[in-house]
């Protein structure tokens, strides 16, 4: 199996160096083909597990409370100004 | 005194034989001590830890809600944000990240009055089965140095072992709290899905991902139990049930308790010796009254590789968030947002991580969702019904916590597939949900080996008293290693 790691590390936004290219290429092929076996259980009418414990949504009232720790928060910017996080521009 | 439990050291600071700033001295004088070979932590937080102390023993001294590990050193694995103490996740890509909050097992060991000494190595971002692919060092097996200590929780479960710690917490994703038990001989717990908040996990995989106890026996792991356990409103995934106090499970009986053996598990793969050490741990618990009888799990055999599609998911998705944007690393000099991000996550995470959101990503893609992801979901219902299956008949299920004892730093470093398939015992357990123990049952040319417990859901009294039970009866929790 071929694997277009360009293609998915673009939709990780995962840059990637020319090395681990070509190893993960080979690697997750590997893996990939072990994970074939699975083609082996049939699953028709088998549902989906995504928690295995039986989740519902939570849902309550929004409340607005004071934010204690904004200073740590803004500490934490890569990149500040003016209590902002500065980013690279977005838009031209 | 940091070779003692907790339950032994509380008797000792409860009659004010010792005091915690005493204890405390101790164990940083060990970890000063050992920490050079042994590398179990990231960050020590001597002063912290002082400060949490002193106000330990004003607690004691007017003897006011004295918790059994009120004044007790424990290390947190560095994936639980600690406020204003370095988070890292052994990660280059969160290395300076100082959190704003407490998780919530971090503030109610607080409340507790215990005292948090440091923050320990661990895969990083928890992928991993050796604490090789920490992004800081590796962490040595203090049973032989040139040995792993198994993962993600590794120096979790190293620190305890070379008592740099006298408990400490993990989290087990497919088998991190109980791998590196098992190869370090400690008592290793993951609860059931739901029953310890994530707020302040970082997030590896959310289906799979649970907290709970590394400590030297399994009365330990009851006490720190009562301090984490329960429900949150900061984790809607927690679940709103009693929590029992643990200590009531501790009873010395398995008369008439139905265990069954894994019958995949104790086949091909599983080291000779490991086996053996498991089979004379059943005749034990047979000997103390238990009913043996053998338990087949057909679907275990494509646990492993639906548990490397789900979780590589669930991680692709979840590590999205470190963009640069808000906190951890940025590549400062990207001249674009789509370069910053591609610079900081190059630069930023670890071979085997990026490995991970590779293949996560790709299973998600559009064209291989359905013929990978999906398929691994419905693969999952049939591992949780063959294990519901057996607990129609079984009480609790044991195996072998790995197929091996402790590997070679190094040895499985070069082929991730050879790594992932030493989870094959624990990894169906988190794809169930289900509570399990590693408690040390023997040992193999010097190095420990576990046997590993497995409940129903929310049972967890009952996988403690078997394991309290053979724990009373043997002496394996007792050997320390010889550093």
């Amino acid at each position: 199996m071929k694997i277009d790691v360009e293609h998915v590390a673009r939709l990780a936004r995962l840059g990637l160096s020319p090395e681990e290219k070509k190893l993960f290429e080979q690697q997750l092929s590997a893996i990939l083909e072990y994970a074939d076996i699975l083609k082996e259980l049939d699953t028709e009418g088998v549902p989906p597990t995504s928690h295995a414990i039986p989740m519902k949504n939570v849902l309550r009232e929004d409340q607005v409370v004071p934010c204690q720790n904004a200073d740590e928060i803004i500490a934490n910017a890569p990149e500040e100004e003016a209590r902002m996080f500065r980013v690279p521009k977005i838009m031209e | 005194m940091h070779g003692q439990t907790a339950h032994e050291l509380h008797t000792l600071l409860a009659t004010r034989k010792i005091s915690s700033v005493e204890l405390t001295e101790a164990a940083l004088a060990r970890i000063d001590k050992v920490e050079n070979r042994v590398q179990a932590y990231v960050t020590v937080t001597k002063e912290e830890a002082f400060r949490q102390a002193r106000s330990a023993d004003e607690r004691i001294k007017k003897n006011e809600a004295l918790n059994p590990l009120t004044g007790i050193p424990i290390a947190i694995k560095d994936n639980m944000c600690t406020r204003g103490v370095l988070t890292t996740c052994s990660s280059k890509i969160l290395a300076n990240y100082l959190p704003p909050y407490d998780a919530t097992v971090v503030s109610r060991i607080k409340e507790a009055g215990a005292v948090i000494i440091g923050k320990t190595n661990m895969d990083e971002f928890a992928m991993g089965s050796s604490t090789e692919n920490s992004g800081m060092h590796p962490t040595h097996n203090p049973w032989d140095l040139k040995t792993v200590p198994g993962g993600s929780s590794g120096g979790s479960a190293a620190a305890v072992a070379a008592d740099e710690a006298i408990l400490a917490t993990g989290s087990d994703t497919g088998g991190s709290i109980r791998q590196p038990a098992s190869f370090c001989g400690v008592v290793g717990f993951k609860p059931t899905y739901g029953r310890v908040s994530r707020y302040g996990l970082v997030a590896f995989a959310s289906s799979l991902d649970q907290i709970g106890p590394l400590t030297k026996d399994v009365t330990d792991t009851a006490l720190l139990m009562n301090v984490i356990a329960g429900h949150d409103p900061k984790d809607s995934t927690s679940v709103d049930l009693p929590v029992p106090d643990y200590r009531n499970a501790l009873v010395d009986n398995v008369k008439n308790m139905k265990v069954g053996i894994i019958k995949e598990l104790m086949s091909k793969g599983m080291d000779k010796e490991v086996k053996a050490s498991v089979q004379s741990a059943l005749k034990k618990l047979e000997g103390l009254g238990a009913n043996i009888s053998e338990v087949p799990m057909p679907s275990f055999e494509y646990a492993v590789a639906t548990y490397y599609l789900i979780a590589p998911a669930e991680a692709s998705s979840n590590l999205a968030r470190y963009d640069a944007v808000k906190y951890g690393r940025r590549d400062k000099d990207a001249k674009d947002l789509l370069s910053m991000y591609y610079n900081t996550r190059r630069e930023g995470f670890g071979s085997e991580v990026k490995r991970r959101i590779m293949l996560g990503t790709y299973a998600l893609s559009a064209g291989y969702y359905d013929a990978y992801y999906l398929k691994a979901l419905k693969v999952r219902t049939l591992i949780k019904r063959d294990l519901e299956k057996a607990f129609k008949k079984c009480d609790v299920l044991v195996s072998p916590t790995a197929p091996t004892t402790a590997f070679r730093i190094g040895e499985k470093t070069a082929d991730p597939l050879s790594m992932y398939l030493s989870d094959i015992a624990t990894i169906p357990v988190n794809l169930a949900g289900l509570p399990a123990i590693s408690i040390p049952c023997g040992s193999s040319r010097g190095l420990p080996v576990g046997l590993q417990i497995i409940g129903q859901a929310f049972d967890e009294e009952t996988v403690l008293r078997a394991a309290f039970t053979y724990e009373q009866n043997t002496h394996w929790h007792k050997q320390k290693p010889p550093l």
